[in-house]
């Protein structure tokens, strides 16, 4: 354990240093000072005013930015540093090599989650002192859903960082994850099935295997909870899993899926030739 | 106490390690030379438990890939290229130290003897200093702790003459309890530094040898030089050894570092035509 919290310090202190970071805690941090300097707090859309608009539209930018973002730096940084040295000199000391790999992945982890959450809390914070009024459990919700977000995108990277052995060959395979799962958004399933050439039910469960999917449909049910926008399939997807069902699944399954793509990785790892 | 038992490496369809078959055993200073391509990395590699192979790789016994923690305990490492590590000096010597079972002011100890003083870069990060300061910290790292087994690639190719000295120094007083494997293209480099060379071509070992142990590693040398006339070239070369001139800058007297001799000799070959008279003194004074 000591291990392993030593390979998270030193990781954390890593990417602190690094320029990715800075440019990610930026963008960031610049989402919801752009939104409050637009006066998204003070406009009304689907009767959502307040810091609730605020949240919702954040939360829509951050998934659109965030996969790709965790993607690119953790397979750049993991298979750069394996590229340069970083891992020939470090996995010579007497650290195992799960403390190793699941030390990366907290330290990481923390080090990707922290300035998204920290731009919510600095926004509640700022709402709290403008004297308006925060929707704590959407809040909640949300932190959770950007929480497991982080952890799911962070397992398939870790996963692409081991498949990889070159920076390039990672980076690409990255941009293609995204790009794959970027194709199976409903717009584009809706697309398909109104074409005839994909039965609803695939549509449908490819779009419940979707993590991407499956964050924008979370984050719709909490200002849409019929999922009216979504149109047909919402049926099939209340049907399954009712409101709260369908909240619960949006976490656990991208958690999941995450986590399993990191032990995957993490197995490959440790079979394969480490520097 | 080192074992490799036909280590087979392959990278693809290519061979890179062709059936290895060595043992070292405790105290040996083994010199492991070949050119680039031969497969002295990958051994390396192999021996640090980083690389997967067939045939077998113990130390004491155990396998580094399946006891990583127990055998590289007793392993210190020193890379050719220094590895890029944007955390800053004390980090890196703190975590170090830290998975090491050593207390990080004996790694101060060993830098400070080797000339750089960590606590005026403690926060200055590792990949911004100096070939030479990454060099000596990457050193006192592997010495700074009780390693049974020092496998050094290329350790001194980035050290001034006077570092060299005091890192000959600091391995005479390690020769005793453990084993070293030294890594170079160049057997010039090591040779005073050894008792056996293993050479390394095409991954196969092409040749296995003792040699004398004549030259201490803390034996030192009283060199004198006399040049024909001044040459600010030369002047420059020698005083980067630390000799001080008289008469006129044409007579030039320092010390060397007895396993530096060679590379000594092959930087005066350079000005051989200016040299008048050389003589070399061991232990003198």
């Amino acid at each position: 354990m000591k291990q392993l919290w030593l390979t998270a310090r030193l990781d954390i202190v890593e990417s602190l240093r690094a320029r990715w970071f800075q440019i990610y805690t930026l963008v960031f941090g610049g989402i919801v000072a752009l939104l409050f300097l637009f006066g998204l707090t003070e406009s009304r859309v689907l009767g959502f005013i307040g810091l609730s608009r605020l949240l919702v539209t954040y939360i829509q930018l951050t998934m659109a930015i965030l996969p790709i973002f965790v993607l690119i730096t953790t397979v750049r940084s993991v298979a750069g540093d394996r590229e340069a040295g970083v891992f020939e000199y470090l996995l010579s000391l007497p650290v195992s090599l799960s403390a190793w790999f699941w030390g990366k992945i907290v330290g990481r982890y923390l080090v990707v989650f922290a300035p998204v959450f920290l731009a919510m809390l600095g926004a509640v914070g700022w709402a709290t002192f403008k004297d308006i009024e925060v929707p704590w459990s959407m809040f909640g919700y949300y932190t959770a859903l950007l929480a497991v977000m982080a952890m799911c995108f962070l397992g398939i990277g870790m996963l692409i960082s081991a498949i990889a052995r070159s920076t390039d060959i990672a980076q690409g395979a990255a941009f293609m994850v995204w790009l794959f799962l970027l194709l199976f958004l409903d717009l584009i399933l809706l697309g398909v099935m109104i074409q005839g050439k994909v039965a609803p039910e695939i549509a449908v469960t490819l779009a419940l295997a979707n993590p991407l999917q499956v964050f924008r449909t979370a984050a719709l049910a909490l200002f849409d909870p019929q999922l009216i926008v979504l149109g047909p399939s919402a049926y099939v997807i209340l049907d399954l899993f009712g409101v709260t069902g369908y909240k619960i699944f949006a976490l656990a399954y991208p958690a999941a899926l995450g986590l399993i793509s990191a032990t995957i990785g993490y197995l490959l790892f440790r079979r394969g030739d480490l520097p | 106490m080192i074992r490799f038992q036909n280590v087979v490496k392959n990278f693809r369809r290519a061979r890179v390690l062709d059936g290895i078959s060595l043992d070292i055993e405790l105290g040996e200073r083994v010199a492991l030379i070949g050119s680039n391509g031969a497969g002295k990395t990958t051994l390396i590699r192999c021996l640090l438990g980083e690389y997967t192979h067939d045939g077998t790789v113990t130390i004491d016994g155990l396998d580094p890939r399946g006891k990583r923690t127990a055998v590289l305990g007793t392993i210190g490492f020193v890379p050719q290229l220094p590895p890029p590590l944007k955390m800053p000096v004390g980090q890196l010597i703190d975590f170090s130290a830290a998975l090491c079972g050593t207390e990080p002011e004996r790694i101060h100890g060993i830098a400070g003897r080797l000339g750089l003083e960590v606590e005026g870069i403690r926060s200055r990060q590792f990949v911004r200093l100096s070939g030479g300061m990454k060099q000596k910290l990457l050193i006192a790292i592997a010495l700074g702790r009780d390693a049974r087994v020092l496998v050094m690639d290329e350790p001194a190719a980035n050290l001034d003459p006077e570092a060299r000295k005091i890192f000959f120094d600091l391995l005479a007083e390690r020769q005793n309890d453990a084993t070293m494997l030294i890594s170079s293209h160049r057997l010039d480099e090591v040779s005073a530094l050894v008792n056996r060379v293993v050479e390394m071509d095409m991954g196969k070992i092409v040749l296995d040898d003792k040699v004398a142990d004549d030259v201490a590693l803390s034996d030192t040398l009283a060199c004198r030089i006399v040049i024909k006339r001044f040459e600010p070239a030369f002047a420059k070369a020698v005083a980067a050894w630390k000799f001080a001139a008289s008469d006129g800058e044409l007579v030039w007297d320092g010390r060397i570092a007895g396993p530096d001799r060679l590379r000594f000799l092959g930087m005066i070959s350079r000005y051989s035509a200016l040299v008048s008279d050389i003589s070399l003194t061991e232990n003198a004074g």
